[in-house]
């Protein structure tokens, strides 16, 4: 790429997207990005770009195609307002750590700092919630910004980068070479594993009589699914993963028990508090998986596997850990250590399973309980579907019901808690992978946070399938005000609602509506027959809860399993929490 | 506890805004933080007093570290090291307490720069300790004004910012230590 030849800003960015093996990107155009459209419309049978309603909805489609593909997601918008919107999508990817580069546009040079039309600082308000930003100050250094920006995006722990680009600077044209490489060394972002350290995990996993594998999003991240399977497979110990990490490890496999954390399973929240010791990889000790710090696995010894340094001890001690590229440690690791039966443990593990397995009685004369809606996706797709989800109760069901067996399926916001999210970052998976079924497992308060985006499925006819689980409420925020605030339902009632069937046909998609077990499993198997986009509604049952919920701020072991339970015990397992915590949240 | 940390950055604008940014988004307590550039043009160093517990400490070593224009963070506490702050201190220097005034001057090293008819301006360097024993003995005479720049903190002996860093301690007590 190192031709010297007269080119425009404009031009170098869409060269260095173009070599970083970009061929897709999303955005929505304006002033001061004007001469970058210019040049990617040029560009356009290099490179696609999609025209999205709304900033927001551009960036979760980059972060929904970074995610299915694990290649870096890209979105490009103007100044100021343009940008300003998509600071929820950075902020959602640097929680996630998922590989985006945000072209902005940004108000000429000479402007900056008069407070001009669209004018933001862009730099300054994206500071806090990017992996690393820039604002590109001459035609000289933009090139090497570009490549940077990739290097950074997608070495180590994965993140968002901005590159901030005044007009005039896109716009002026300059002989600059295209370089190679990136200035940063990679060591900045990969450290090398600690031999020492894996021997001594090695030695902790030979004493172990009931160890447990907690692994997370880290995992898929490195796209260490398979070593992470040759590991556990040659241990023989047993899984656990984070909401993040959901694909990492089969589902199907006889040594998973399901999700942990705060809407975990029974079976995964008391080996995390019975086990004698934990290996984490490639997850972060969450205050969603660690419920009551003071009480978090009591009992065992902690190794923690992680490509961040920052991730290791910031919230829990370890006995071992290593740092660095996750598929040659646990190689080495693999390597090393050897077999047991661990035949007492699983006993253990199967006599809580029996005891409260993730289940649900659906009375097929009943409401439509929104755990069978799920089962009956997962059926019907018979688990090939990519599967996004919004943000409250429907994204927990779909977690817990919808089971995995392959990484980079399961695109869900974790971290930040991104209503909205899921019905564009469906569609950024769609562009990745035109021949799957995209599922958003939908609620209706998050759906229509977003849904300006039905246009863009029309006009590309994707296979995106949203599946409203329609509660009339902010589900989630409900179960909080059922439990902790006597029934209060403060702003989380939705009495009025869109007709999802007429939405879909008012942008030419079809709609389906279901309000009975019966008619759930039809419109399910005829919207799933055709690759046609639509939206299927589905009237859930209101006063359905997730379960188990370990509340905030309790132990996991004191997890509420069901609304029957005593009330009191419910009460005496969040008491902690109301000193601590005081509100709920969406999530 | 109490640590000095050093760190090197590129000379860069925004640098200081990012570095800042990382302790109150952290939710970190600095005591001072001063920024220089250094003998390289394009490097800067900014010393920063933090307290803190070990996990805390060990937490902002390795966020400072994660930043893409931090080049280097040294936590100098666990080596020898020469820490110092600069004062200036306009304090009341009235006839009739004037001379006792430029005793305590003379006592602490420190300079009289600024002589008014009823104040003077004092200069001093030092330990952080040192400087406050001087401000509370000053202030029985009335403080009118005084600025500090926060403490700025160099380790002993081999650069500690070289590349190939080996700890080389020197012992205490040698020429050169000061005692302040």
């Amino acid at each position: 790429m190192a031709k010297n030849k007269l080119k425009t800003g404009a031009q170098m960015v869409v060269d260095v997207l173009v070599d970083e093996g970009v061929d897709i990107l999303w955005g929505l155009t304006g002033g001061a990005i004007l001469p970058v459209f210019d040049a990617l419309y040029q560009n356009s049978d290099r490179i696609r770009l999609i025209d999205t309603r709304h900033e927001q909805g551009a960036i979760h489609m980059a972060e929904g195609y970074a995610k299915s593909t694990g290649k870096v997601g890209v979105c490009v918008v103007t100044s100021g307002p343009g940008a300003t919107n998509i600071v929820t999508g950075l902020t959602d990817a640097y929680m996630d750590s998922v590989p985006i580069v945000a072209i902005t546009g940004q108000v000429p040079s000479h402007l900056i700092g008069t407070d001009a039309f669209q004018e933001a600082d862009v730099v300054g308000i994206t500071r806090s919630c990017t992996k690393h930003n820039f604002l590109v100050k001459n035609i000289q250094e933009l090139p090497q910004i570009m490549r940077d920006a990739f290097f950074i995006a997608r070495s180590g722990r994965p993140g968002p980068v901005l590159v901030d680009i005044p007009k005039d600077i896109a716009a002026a044209s300059a002989e600059v070479a295209i370089p190679k490489h990136s200035s940063i060394p990679l060591s900045k972002f990969v450290p090398t594993p600690d031999l020492h350290q894996i021997e001594k995990m090695a030695e902790l996993i030979k004493n172990a009589k009931k160890p447990l594998i907690y692994a997370g999003g880290g995992v898929i991240n490195a796209n260490a699914s398979d070593a992470l399977y040759k590991f556990a497979r040659k241990t023989n110990i047993p899984v656990t993963l984070t909401l993040m990490g959901l694909g990492a490890y089969p589902a199907g496999d006889r040594q998973f028990i399901d999700m942990l954390g705060m809407h975990g399973s029974y079976r995964a929240n008391l080996a995390l508090t019975y086990c004698d010791l934990l290996i984490a990889i490639g997850s972060r000790f969450d205050d969603r998986v660690t419920g009551k710090l003071s009480e978090f696995s009591p009992h065992s010894k902690k190794i923690h596997i992680d490509v961040d340094p920052t991730s290791i001890g910031k919230n829990v001690k370890v006995d071992a850990h290593t740092l660095g590229d996750m598929n040659s440690i646990l190689s080495t690791l693999t390597k090393m250590v050897g077999s047991q039966d661990y035949e007492p443990w699983y006993e253990e593990l199967d006599a809580w399973h029996k005891k409260h397995p993730l289940a649900y009685q659906q009375d097929p004369n009943g409401k439509v309980l929104p755990q069978f809606a799920v089962d009956e996706i997962y059926r019907l797709t018979k688990g090939d579907a990519i599967i996004t989800t919004e943000v409250g109760q429907h994204q927990m069901w779909a977690a817990q019901f919808y089971k995995f067996n392959k990484a980079r399926r399961w695109i869900t916001s974790g971290g930040l808690g991104t209503m909205g999210f899921g019905f564009p970052a469906a569609i950024g998976a769609a562009f990745g992978f035109p021949d799957a079924t995209v599922i958003d497992i939908a609620g209706d308060g998050s759906f229509q946070m977003t849904m300006q985006e039905l246009a863009v499925v029309k006009e590309h006819n994707l296979n995106v399938k949203v599946v409203v689980l329609n509660n009339k409420f902010l589900g989630m925020v409900k179960q909080w005000q059922d439990l902790f605030f006597d029934k209060r339902y403060a702003s989380t009632s939705i009495p009025v609602q869109p007709d999802f069937v007429k939405l879909a046909e008012c942008y030419g998609l079809k709609g389906y509506r279901a309000d009975t077990p019966k008619d759930t499993t039809k419109v399910l198997e005829e919207a799933f027959k055709s690759k046609d986009p639509c939206i299927v509604e589905i009237v859930v049952d209101e006063e359905e809860h997730v379960y188990p919920m370990v509340p905030a701020g309790a132990a996991n072991k004191d997890m509420v399993l069901s609304k029957e339970e005593d009330r009191a015990r419910v009460m005496a397992a969040v008491k902690t929490k109301a000193k601590t915590h005081g509100k709920g949240g969406r999530k | 506890m109490r640590h000095t940390i050093s760190v090197m950055v590129k000379n860069q604008a925004g640098v200081l805004s990012r570095v800042s940014n990382l302790f109150s988004a952290r939710g970190y307590n600095i005591d001072s933080l001063v920024v220089g550039v250094t003998d390289n043009p394009e490097v800067s160093r900014i010393t920063i007093v933090v307290k803190g517990d070990d996990r805390v400490i060990d937490q902002v070593e390795k966020q400072l570290n994660k930043l893409i224009d931090v080049i280097k963070v040294v936590d100098l506490t666990h080596d020898d090291f020469i820490a110092r702050d600069l004062a200036l201190i306009k304090v009341k220097a009235e006839p009739n307490t004037r001379s006792q005034v430029m005793e305590i001057v003379q006592c602490f090293d420190g300079k009289i720069v600024d002589v008014a008819l009823k104040s003077f301006i004092i200069e001093v360097t030092g330990k952080e300790s040192k400087i406050n024993a001087m401000v509370e003995l000053l202030g029985n005479y009335g403080i009118l004004e005084l600025v500090r720049t926060g403490e700025v903190a160099i380790s002993r002996g081999k650069k500690v910012h070289e590349k190939e860093e080996t700890k080389v301690k020197m012992k205490a007590g040698k020429a050169g230590q000061s005692n302040l």
